[in-house]
């Protein structure tokens, strides 16, 4: 955690922009620009100012960001909650869908349903993301109005509610105001499910390899020969020493969504992490870059830890 | 002696690009309560045979038979569905390896209960009861224990052990023993053939015993099978497999050394292609 604070610090602070620039504008004066470089504490060594940021970090302050002028951590509550959600219902789509393709397609290998399973995965991999995006888009909000539009609830609907966790689902559940649940629902279900698909294609892929790996071992055939139905050997015997491999994947496609995607959150102008992150970095606003690069680092450290945990429990030999 | 098996021009063939592979080519034979030794080197299709008599054999690979009669029951005529009543009740298999035939994320107990309850209507508290009794029948001290344990918690002589048990429990009829021992140490092996056999001898049942070891066959089993690129070369009585007359069979023995007779130089096994077209031997009881 400290390597990944002090890597993306000294990119920050050698990158050719400066940061007083940014701060005090093209046509300050020299003097202007002078309090203001004193001011961000740029005239102290590299090594000082680091120490500087440390601490404050570990006090949870990531310093001002000076697109949105409040405080970095500030921005980075209400634009996480956004991606959380959407990553979230994403990833539970790609697990519900795709580890059970995978597993099908693994054992009924060579027949249509593994050749229908390669093409969904296929185009899941290959297709841009913002072109399903803005398909989609044109398709189901423009087309046939089946759900919501860009954004993440209708306009009617925003600030109706108490915002508890800053997911709007969840927000709404609490509120009991399912009118707006539903809006909201509306809202996300096509950037999820585009997601979701794309999660799926590699989740499936992976579930698919695994499967045929443990299908062929020796104590697969001891289940049949104990005169096991096929469903049970798959389920009972093979897939349960997939799960930890299984675990690996979602993880990591988890965290890979958690970072947030940032064709998808700009198509569908979702004001999530990823968003965040790369407007920060094109208007060279570093600390917002610092900020949003640490959480996300600080949550695959998290889930590496929790995939971890669960490997304690799905298999007895890593104790 | 009463025929509890009876395979009758069994082959197993196995499609690939440039033709069809022939890995079991017309083998006959019955099976009594009896030890029937298989033997013959890798690839000759003795572990095959023992799969294809249990309906083992997966796609691509294809089973063609005149029939498989198991107490008369041709088993090619069963659907899927009867043949799992048949796989664990009457007919069960010992594989090689407990390392890799156990399955390394369930614990031993829970492998045994499952053996035991897919066959006969049982609580699980009875179940338990069952399959600690196997276990000590094989000569598991501490059965409660390993119960609870997982297989790579055990030795190799130990897994194998639990592996008989968990086979023997639904009481088949018929046991087919792939190379049991091949995978144990030495100083295991005896112990582990002679639980086996106690087992066997105690059950009434029959075994088919696979391996590719001439001598522990010789000692082990009432009658052997030597098999030769998928056909069965010669059947003899296994105490008088010395007297072997198949020059195959003879160079077998001939390459491997003796105490009681000891040579500078052992023979090097010459093939003849012409045994690969001998007819199969049949080897009904």
């Amino acid at each position: 955690m400290l390597g990944l604070l002090f890597v993306t610090f000294f990119i920050g602070r050698v990158m050719p922009i400066d940061p007083v620039l940014a701060v005090v504008g093209e046509r300050a004066t020299q003097d202007q620009y002078h309090a203001a470089y004193l001011e961000l504490g740029l005239d102290r060594t590299l090594v000082v100012q680091f120490s500087y940021y440390v601490w404050d970090v570990i006090h949870g302050d990531f310093g001002m960001s000076l697109l949105t002028a409040r405080p970095v951590s500030q921005d980075i509550t209400r634009v996480f909650p956004a991606t959380m959600e959407l990553a979230t219902i994403g990833i539970i789509f790609g697990i519900v869908l795709g580890v059970p393709l995978g597993v099908v397609a693994a054992v009924r290998r060579g027949s249509w349903i593994d050749q229908i399973a390669r093409v969904v995965a296929l185009v899941g991999y290959s297709m841009p993301i913002f072109w399903l995006g803005l398909m989609g888009l044109l398709l189901f909000y423009g087309i046939l109005g089946w759900v919501g539009g860009p954004g993440r609830q209708g306009i009617f609907y925003e600030d109706t509610f108490p915002s508890v966790t800053g997911m709007i689902l969840v927000d709404a559940a609490l509120a009991r105001d399912w009118g707006a649940f539903k809006d909201a629902f509306s809202h996300i279900v096509l950037p999820a499910s585009l997601l979701g698909y794309y999660s799926l294609a590699y989740i499936s892929r992976m579930t698919r390899s695994f499967m045929l790996e443990q299908l062929s071992a020796e104590y697969v055939t001891t289940a049949r020969v104990k005169g096991m139905s096929e469903w049970a050997v798959v389920w009972r015997h093979a897939f349960r020493n997939i799960r930890v491999q299984l675990i690996t994947v979602i993880a990591l496609s988890y965290a890979g969504l958690l970072e947030g995607s940032v064709l998808t959150e700009i198509i569908f102008s979702w004001p999530g992490i990823g968003n965040y992150i790369t407007t920060a970095l094109l208007s060279a606003d570093m600390n917002a870059v610092l900020g949003g690069t640490v959480v996300v680092g600080l949550i695959f450290v998290c889930l590496n830890i929790f995939s971890d945990l669960l490997y304690k429990i799905f298999d007895p030999r890593s104790k | 002696m009463t025929t509890l098996l009876d395979v009758d021009n069994l082959w197993v063939r196995f499609p690939n690009r440039t033709g069809v592979f022939d890995a079991v080519r017309g083998v006959s034979f019955s099976l009594g309560r009896e030890r029937l030794g298989i033997v013959g080197e890798s690839g000759s299709g003795k572990s095959l045979t023992g799969r294809a008599i249990l309906r083992l054999i997966r796609s691509p690979g294809i089973v063609e038979a005149g029939h498989i009669n198991l107490h008369g029951e041709n088993l090619l005529e069963k659907s899927e569905a009867q043949m799992r009543k048949v796989r664990g009740e009457k007919i069960s298999m010992v594989m090689q390896d407990p390392k890799f035939s156990l399955n390394p994320v369930m614990t031993v107990g829970d492998q045994i209960i499952e053996a035991y309850r897919l066959h006969a209507k049982a609580s699980k508290a009875e179940a338990y009861k069952k399959s600690v009794e196997m276990l000590e029948a094989v000569s598991i001290r501490d059965a409660d224990r390993v119960m609870k344990a997982y297989p790579h918690e055990m030795s190799g002589g130990m897994g194998q052990r639990i592996m008989i048990a968990m086979m023997l429990i639904p009481n088949p009829e018929i046991l087919i023993a792939d190379e049991p021992t091949s995978a144990l140490d030495v100083s295991v092996q005896g112990q582990v053939l002679s639980i086996m056999d106690k087992l066997v001898k105690e059950r009434g049942m029959g075994l088919i015993f696979i391996s590719h070891d001439l001598n522990l066959v010789s000692q082990f089993c009432d009658r052997v099978l030597i098999m030769y690129a998928g056909r069965i070369v010669e059947v003899c009585e296994a105490d008088k497999l010395h007297e072997a007359k198949h020059p195959y069979t003879q160079g077998l023995l001939g390459s491997l050394p003796r105490f009681d007779a000891p040579r500078d130089r052992l023979q090097v096994l010459t093939r003849d292609p012409a045994w690969r077209e001998a007819p199969s031997v049949e080897a009904r009881l």
